[in-house]
């Protein structure tokens, strides 16, 4: 089954069009790497799907119903969480209290002005769940803001997670790390998805992380799809060589 | 209990231990237990503003409104329909918290500057209804004619009316209720999602909190806190002024809170103190006052940008 069904989606900005009929299915378990040079529309693209802005035409499905229109919290709530290419975190609480705030309104509480024991016992266990998950166990009490990059990413990712997501988009988890982070996110990502069995789409610019993670690569270009399928066909695939990874290369 | 929790217990308790014993230790400092009363029902109101300004993270320039319409609704109370303070303090509190609702609907979807100018406009429409409409509100002159009423709970009276203790401790009790309110939302996951939203709306945004609602409510209670201070502003005066509602006296809420330290709790009751004493002291001495408030409060902004409170903070540090 398909957890999320685009079909045809355009999106512009007074004349320019910066995504242009793009569809795509991704299905249950699957991972789905979005590929593609600068102003491709991969983020737009992304937008779209969280619901940043509606697109000017076409239509998104989710869990096989009509989100087209949703606002973001609305598409949150359905079980859909994503992180940003420039970390989007709460820098002057701590790891525990960033995670907590998800894991508040993932359980329901977020208008509530109480409480009670119980449930209270229930979301500090998927706190430290969730961040054990992304290995911060030991930083729970520093404040994000002081964390090291890559731990920020970690802490943003821990509350999407928090979120029990059906659904992960993660928008350049590797951007502006060294290879060191960058592999240890690569692994994160990777246990993820095969120990937790998560849904994800991300972009990614990083050749070796998107050739080693995804079961299926799409490539966009200009605001068009140019190109999907496994990483082994994408890497033989002439038109996606003269557009995008030949000149990278 | 941790250190930390500790602390924060004898903190709290040494702020409510110089509340109580104020009426004692003012008046030999050359204070007077009025001065002590209005302390803490403008330390209330910049609390109120700071409930928004601070852990919302969006700043209201026409909080006075929702003051001065509590006034109104207490003066009005007492003067036309019963001579009962609790029902008064219930009347100017709904008064100001309603139309905080209702305008809030239509200034949630502003943020930053556009959010001040719009809570400024609103605010103003009040002022201008007060000082306009002086057949029911006197106008200019403000209203008059109505006193708080003693309470009476059959077995005992409290003579709130005569007895500057007795009413001080009637404001402290009311005060401690609406903090206690404050502090009790702030701890919960309701609270917690202020203080996200204050810290990034985007982020907020994408765990699924539906930010404008959540500001709207956080908008909202803040003006039935607003409303209960000017109610009980009303009977510390027995008088409800125009200018209470004017965006000059919001401004002053504002600096209370700032100077005190928005990112605190109880900073901005200590801004309040600093404000209402400085006011009643130089006041006497010259009509520039302001000058000089407004002097320390630039030289707070610029040393101290937590505030005052933010220093003991750092020192501790």
């Amino acid at each position: 089954m398909n957890v999320l069904e685009i079909n045809d989606v355009t999106k512009r900005f007074g004349n320019l069009v910066a995504v242009r009929d793009v569809s795509l299915n991704v299905a249950k378990g699957e991972m789905c790497a979005i590929i593609g040079p600068n102003g491709a529309g991969k983020t737009t693209f992304f937008n779209l799907i969280s619901g940043f802005f509606p697109p000017t035409s076409g239509a998104i499905n989710f869990d096989g119903r009509d989100i087209t229109r949703l606002a973001t919290h609305q598409r949150v709530a359905r079980g859909m969480a994503r992180t940003f290419q420039i970390t989007e975190i709460f820098p002057e609480l701590t790891v525990f209290e960033n995670v907590r705030i998800a894991a508040e309104v993932a359980g329901g509480y977020r208008l509530r002005p109480w409480i009670n024991r119980s449930e209270k016992g229930e979301i500090h266990r998927r706190v430290e769940e969730t961040l054990k998950l992304v290995a911060l166990e030991a930083k729970t009490d520093r404040l994000v803001g002081e964390l090291a990059h890559g731990d920020q990413r970690a802490a943003e990712i821990a509350m999407a997670l928090a979120l029990k997501p059906h659904l992960l988009l993660l928008d350049e988890p590797t951007a502006g790390m060294g290879d060191q982070e960058t592999f240890q996110i690569t692994q994160l990502i990777r246990r993820l998805h095969r120990d937790n069995d998560y849904t994800i789409v991300l972009i990614e610019h990083d050749m070796r992380v998107v050739f080693n993670l995804a079961d299926r690569i799409c490539v966009l270009d200009q605001g068009r799809m140019l190109a999907q399928g496994t990483p082994q066909e994408i890497a033989a695939n002439e038109t996606v060589q003269a557009a995008y990874l030949g000149n990278a290369a | 209990m941790s250190a930390e929790q500790i602390r924060k217990l004898i903190v709290l308790a040494a702020i409510w231990i110089i509340l109580i014993l104020a009426p004692y230790w003012m008046v030999p400092l050359g204070g007077y237990t009025a001065l002590a009363t209005r302390v803490l029902v403008l330390g209330l109101a910049a609390m109120s503003v700071n409930f928004l300004l601070g852990f919302t993270g969006v700043l209201s320039f026409g909080h006075a409104a929702y003051f001065g319409l509590g006034a109104y609704g207490t003066g009005l109370t007492l003067k036309f329909l019963a001579p009962s303070t609790p029902l008064a303090l219930v009347a100017g509190m709904l008064l100001g918290g309603v139309c905080g609702a209702i305008l809030g609907t239509l200034i949630v979807r502003r943020r930053g500057v556009y959010f001040a100018m719009v809570t400024i406009a609103f605010g103003q429409v009040f002022y201008y209804i007060a000082f306009q409409w002086s057949s029911l509100t006197g106008g200019d002159d403000g209203l008059r004619g109505f006193s708080r009423q003693p309470i009476d709970f059959g077995l005992f009276k409290l003579d709130i009316l005569s007895d500057a203790n007795t009413f001080y401790f009637f404001v402290l009790f009311c005060f401690a209720l609406a903090v206690g309110a404050m502090g009790f939302i702030l701890r919960s996951p309701f609270g917690r999602t202020m203080i996200a939203i204050r810290e990034n709306e985007r982020r907020s945004r994408f765990l699924g909190i539906p930010v404008e609602r959540h500001i709207w409510i956080a908008f909202t209670l803040s003006c039935f806190f607003m409303g209960f201070a000017g109610a009980l502003y009303a009977l510390v005066n027995n008088f409800a002024d125009p200018r209470g509602l004017h965006y000059s006296q919001s401004g002053d809420f504002v600096m209370m809170a700032v100077m005190g330290g928005m990112r605190s709790f109880w900073g901005p009751l200590l801004g309040a103190a600093v404000f209402v004493i400085l006011q009643d002291y130089l006041s006497s001495i010259t009509v520039n006052w302001m000058s000089f408030v407004g002097l320390l409060f630039v030289l707070v902004v610029l040393f101290f940008p937590r505030g005052l409170l933010g220093v003991f903070r750092r020192s501790k540090a």
